[in-house]
C-alpha cells in the first residue's frame, strides 16, 4: 500500500515538473522533449489505474507519433527561439491568477463530485484487457469507430492539401 | 505488470489531472510561440483523459477508456492538420508568433 502511494506520489511530481518546465523552456526543442516525458509518464499512470490498452496507445500514439511530428515541425521551420515580442509583465501575472482560479474552480466541483473519502480500488485482472476493449470497440462502439476512420482520412487529406503550398493550377496560396 | 492492491485514493488523480490542466491553461495565454501553445493544448488533453481513465477504474465501466481512445484519435488527426496549418503560416509570414497573425482584428 506504502509503495504504491509513494511510487504514485514520484510519478505525479514527474507529471507536474515536466509540465511546468514544457511551459517554462525558452527553448521550445526542450518543450517538446520535457512534454514526451509528461506523456510516458502518464502512460505510467494509466498502468496504475489497471489500463494497459490505453498506456501502451498514450506511449506510441501521444509520445511516438505526435512528438516526432512537434519536433519535426520545430526543426523543419527552425523555430526553436523565437524572440518573445511585445511581452507585458502585467498579462503574465494575469494569465496566472487566471490559471489558479480556474484550478481552484475545477478542484471545487470534481472533488465535489467524486466525494472525499473514494478509493480507487483496482478492477479485476483481465477488467481492460486488449481482447475486452476491442470486443467493446467492434460491438458496441462499432460506428463510432467508422466515424473515427473518416475522421483520420479527411485529416490526412486536409494536411496534404495544406502542407503541399500551391493550388491545382500551379498559383501559390499566399499570392 | 500492473501492481496488485493499488488503493490510491481517486481524489489524488483529480488533483494531478486538475493541476496539469491549469498548467496547460496558463502555457497558453502566456507563450506566444504558437507551436508551444499547441504543445499546452496536448497537455490539456492529457489531463482530461486521465481523468477519463481514473473514473473508468473507479466505476469499473469501460466506457471510459473507450473515450479517452476515440479522444486520442482525434487529437492526432487534429494534431496533423493544425502542425500543417502552422508551415502554412510560417510560409507566408515568415515567424508563428501569434502576436503578429492578427489580420482578423479588424
Amino acid at each position: 500500500m506504502l509503495v504504491n502511494t509513494i511510487l504514485f506520489g514520484v510519478l505525479a511530481l514527474v507529471v507536474i515538473i515536466t509540465a511546468a518546465g514544457m511551459v517554462l523552456s525558452r527553448n521550445a526543442v526542450y518543450s517538446a522533449l520535457f512534454l514526451a516525458i509528461n506523456f510516458v509518464t502518464v502512460g505510467f499512470l494509466y498502468l496504475l489505474l489497471g489500463a494497459p490498452f490505453i498506456a501502451l496507445v498514450q506511449v506510441t500514439v501521444y509520445a511516438g507519433s505526435i512528438m516526432v511530428l512537434f519536433l519535426f515541425v520545430i526543426m523543419l521551420l527552425g523555430a526553436e527561439n523565437l524572440p518573445e515580442s511585445g511581452k507585458k509583465i502585467f498579462q503574465r501575472v494575469l494569465a496566472g491568477v487566471l490559471g489558479l482560479i480556474l484550478m481552484g474552480e475545477i478542484g471545487f466541483l470534481l472533488l465535489r463530485k467524486a466525494g472525499l473519502t473514494a478509493q480507487v480500488i483496482t478492477p479485476p485482472e483481465d477488467f481492460a484487457s486488449p481482447v475486452a476493449i476491442g470486443l467493446l470497440l467492434f460491438d458496441q462502439y462499432g460506428l463510432l469507430f467508422l466515424i473515427t476512420s473518416i475522421i483520420l482520412l479527411v485529416a490526412t487529406v486536409g494536411a496534404i492539401i495544406l502542407s503541399r503550398g500551391d493550388t491545382p493550377k500551379g498559383k501559390r496560396l499566399e499570392d | 505488470m500492473v501492481p496488485q492492491n493499488v488503493a490510491i485514493p481517486i481524489n489524488y488523480y483529480l488533483v494531478l489531472s486538475v493541476i496539469m490542466f491549469a498548467i496547460g491553461t496558463v502555457g497558453v495565454l502566456v507563450r506566444r510561440n504558437a507551436l508551444v501553445t499547441f504543445m499546452s493544448l496536448e497537455m490539456m488533453f492529457n489531463a482530461a483523459n486521465l481523468v477519463f481513465v481514473s473514473f473508468a477504474a473507479y466505476h469499473k465501466m469501460l466506457a471510459g477508456q473507450i473515450i479517452v481512445f476515440f479522444v486520442m484519435t482525434v487529437a492526432a488527426a487534429e494534431v496533423a492538420v493544425g502542425l500543417a496549418l502552422m508551415v502554412m503560416i510560417f510560409r507566408s509570414r515568415q515567424s508563428i508568433d501569434l502576436d503578429q497573425v492578427s489580420s482578423l482584428k479588424g
